[in-house]
């Protein structure tokens, strides 16, 4: 993230990459020991070794165990690449992948392009009551997913609020089981998330527009911009670091998706709502093909890990 | 840079743990060992000569009334051998089910464990020999007289765990349930009608009811496994027992595709498209819908006999269950069995009295004290049936479908993947996005998969 502050640190803060010389230590010299290339390292090893042992280890074990054809008990045969082999022709898993990659518009993209636009506006128009609505904006972030995906099923039951709300406005022919219904079940499903997302990310963009100088707007408005030339000119570039903050947390949010589905249609109808978390739990409990799931988990990191990469080069390097 | 390196170490550590770790599973007991399998006369019955020992039971009877039936049993098997310490474990079945597999290849076993009878479960352990068979003891202890063969067929397997249904026996239950018809008694009377002696009064019934403007069958599918309930029963009406037998427990030897499964299938989809089973049976989730139905949101409700206390509680006298009227060769034949069995470990150290504990909680005694405390009992099911209320109904149903009729696997027993075949299938065919040749196809071709390849 080095490379990300562009715009200095604050110029009484410590020097980056030494965090042992504080304040203090600055009148005399470091000591050998501060001065030591390695001593950076000695400060992560803690933090790394509780890291290594619950994140790595596992992640390394996974890795290991794709490799085997398993049950979870009893022998195991080395199989090497073959379960990502029948990955690669395994329709469940492509439909998954595919899942996976739309509930990103509705996770990340459609939480971004609705709460940079209210954002904006909220910035610009002095609301009363804004930490009130900052609360409940960002209330569904702080409620447990089960709870949400409970709450949210009864509303698209047939008989739930969606449908008494279409049938009272008259749109009798809209009213469905909405996670029924191979259609829209998955958007149903997507549109849980953007409820869930949309708080978080308003609440970083409101943060990145509030620190933007009022001198800016007030340049800009002398030189004649409206509220659109200002909204792209000045507030988007503005929040670029916030932007990518929200679509790194958001899209890790929307790739490994379990308990939304695993609580609202079990991968159904059929098997249109399926996400590759879920292939993971059902291959490992319920097939008890242990090799198949740790091949889904990896390649579910790997995807999530290069996603992510590329989101983070293409903000810093715009920044 | 320093973020690389950093990087750089990390893969490289992570690759020397991969090395360094041992292959997974191999570190295990179990294994290719062969599982005991004590003789009727090498069993020995004499729990009290034992001494002093401790029983390690593991067990997920955590609800209500299982959970006070079996703490009454284990108050009377501490009375009858003060020498045996029974330490007991219970835990959801969720839980459980996933432990097993560890619970079974570790060092510390269990005595006494409730297994699964699923194929991806029992199935699965006794083709590991990690299992007891226990057909000895069932021949020492007279469980073959106790139980009705197709409640012991559903704990049979081949010694490979190829053939389910038959063979040696690897576990026990003491509980019954069975899928059947609910219906609400004032609904009928208000159609002017009786309950159905066969079933094409259930379909004409089912006509009528939508006629009238009611919901003819209340079905809350999101879940995908109800519709296996329904299903199920419907299947026996155009599929002789003995093949739904065949496909429910994965043996080879039946074809989904077959003109009577298609027959079958055809009703469900019929079922589906009327609307006989709601606008959106697969949007609503099962425990939103049978809620409806004690609202007055349908005539019949098709489903587990585990229903009733709950749906009676707030319908009273008006909810009455029935067996599904007899099937296709004449008998009454529906989806059923029993709780969760119990088995003894290959691994366990006092299988003696692992056997004289399944015994106990098996026997006469226990049926009345696991029907005293609220449960269904698996034997003397009608003799112990409550003087009224629908689990009058249900003891009676499940006591002539156990001693009279058919019990049929779950659907799901089938193989490992059939519970998500079935139900993805079912939900397109009651959604309308498959037609019933396309539906028994994708269910042969996981039933032929499976059976092929064992």
């Amino acid at each position: 993230m080095e490379s990300r502050s562009t715009g200095g640190p604050p110029a009484d803060g410590p020097p980056e990459g030494h965090p042992g010389t504080s304040l203090g230590s600055r009148r005399g010299r470091p000591s050998a020991v501060a001065r030591s290339p390695l001593t950076p390292y000695l400060f992560i090893l803690p933090a790394f070794l509780v890291y290594g042992a619950f994140a790595l280890y596992p992640l390394g074990r996974a890795a290991q165990f794709s490799l085997f054809e398993w049950k979870g008990f009893g022998p195991s045969t080395f199989v090497g690449l073959g379960n990502y082999m029948d990955l690669a022709g395994d329709e469940d898993f492509r439909r998954a992948i595919v899942n996976a990659l739309v509930l990103i518009v509705f996770y990340s993209v459609i939480p971004l392009v609705v709460g940079l636009v209210l954002a904006a506006i909220l910035r610009r128009g002095q609301v009363r009551g804004m930490g009130f609505f900052r609360t409940v904006i960002f209330l569904p972030q702080v409620i447990a997913l089960v709870v949400v995906a409970v709450a949210w099923r009864q509303i698209y039951s047939p008989y739930g609020l969606l449908n008494d709300v279409l049938r009272t406005v008259g749109l009798d022919v809209l009213t469905r089981g909405w996670l029924g219904d191979p259609g829209t079940a998955l958007a149903a499903v997507g549109f849980i998330g953007t409820w869930v997302q949309m708080g978080l990310v308003m609440l970083l963009l409101l943060s990145g527009m509030s620190r933007i100088p009022a001198e800016l707007f007030e340049a800009a408005r002398l030189d004649g911009a409206g509220a659109i030339k200002e909204f792209f000119a000045i507030t988007l570039p503005a929040v670029r670091g916030e932007i990518t903050v929200a679509l790194v947390l958001t899209i890790i949010a929307a790739l490994k998706t379990f308990d939304l589905v695993y609580m609202t249609t079990s991968g159904g109808p059929g098997n249109t709502t399926t996400v590759p978390s879920f292939e993971v739990y059902f291959r490992a409990f319920e097939l008890r093909t242990v090799g198949s799931a740790s091949a889904v988990a990896i390649v579910l990191t790997a995807l999530i890990f290069v996603i992510n990469v590329g989101v983070t080069r293409i903000g810093e390097r715009e920044s | 840079m320093r973020r690389r390196n950093f990087l750089g170490t990390t893969a490289a550590l992570s690759g020397l743990g991969l090395l360094v770790a041992c292959a997974p599973g191999s570190d295990g007991g179990g294994g290719d060992s062969e599982a005991p399998a004590p003789a009727a006369d090498e069993v020995d019955t004499d729990v009290a000569a034992l001494g002093d020992i401790t029983l390690v039971v593991w067990d997920q009877e955590v609800r209500g009334a299982q959970n006070d039936a079996i703490e009454a049993l284990l108050g009377a098997f501490k009375e009858k051998y003060p020498n045996v310490t029974v330490e007991r474990n219970s835990q959801s079945f969720d839980d459980l089910q996933q432990q097993t597999g560890l619970a079974l290849s570790g060092n510390e076993v269990p005595d006494v464990l409730q297994v699964n009878n699923a194929r991806g479960d029992m199935g699965s352990f006794v083709a590991d020999g990690l299992l007891t068979d226990l057909s000895g003891y069932a021949e020492a202890y007279g469980w073959t007289d106790r139980f009705a063969p197709s409640v012991l067929s559903k704990m049979s397997y081949s010694e490979d765990g190829v053939t389910f249904g038959e063979g040696n026996l690897y576990g026990i239950a003491q509980t019954g349930e069975v899928c059947g018809i609910y219906y609400s008694q004032k609904k009928l009377d208000a159609l002017d009608l009786e309950a159905p002696t066969s079933w094409d009064e259930v379909f004409s019934l089912v006509e009528a009811a939508a006629e009238a403007d009611e919901l003819p069958i209340n079905l809350g599918n999101l879940d995908q496994w109800p519709a296996l309930h329904v299903f199920g029963p419907l299947q026996a009406n155009f599929v002789d027992a003995e093949t739904i037998v065949t496909l429910g427990m994965g043996n080879a030897g039946a074809d989904w595709t077959s003109d009577d499964n298609l027959a079958a299938l055809t009703q469900l989809s019929d079922w589906g498209s009327s609307g006989a089973l709601g606008d959106s049976p697969n949007g609503l989730a099962y425990d939103d819908a049978w809620p409806l139905y004690t609202e007055g949101k349908g005539v019949l409700l098709i489903g587990g006999s585990w229903l009733g206390p709950d749906m009676e509680a707030v319908m009273g006298e008006d909810l009455r269950f029935m067996a599904p009227p007899p099937g296709a060769d004449g008998t009454v034949a529906t989806t059923g069995g029993t709780g969760i069995p119990f088995s003894i470990p290959a691994a366990a150290k006092n299988p003696a009295a692992a056997a004289a504990f399944i015994d106990f909680i098996t026997s006469d005694d226990a049926m009345a004290m696991i029907a005293e405390n609220g449960g269904m009992p698996v034997n003397r099911t009608a003799e112990l049936a409550p003087d009224s209320g629908v689990n009058k109904d249900i003891y009676e149903a499940f006591d002539t479908v156990s001693t009279e009729g058919t019990l049929l696997p779950y659907l799901d027993y089938a193989t490992p993947s059939f519970a998500d075949t079935a139900g993805a299938t079912l939900q397109e065919l009651i959604g309308g996005q498959t037609d019933p040749a396309g539906a028994a196809e994708a269910l042969q071709e996981d039933y032929g998969e499976f059976t092929e390849g064992s």
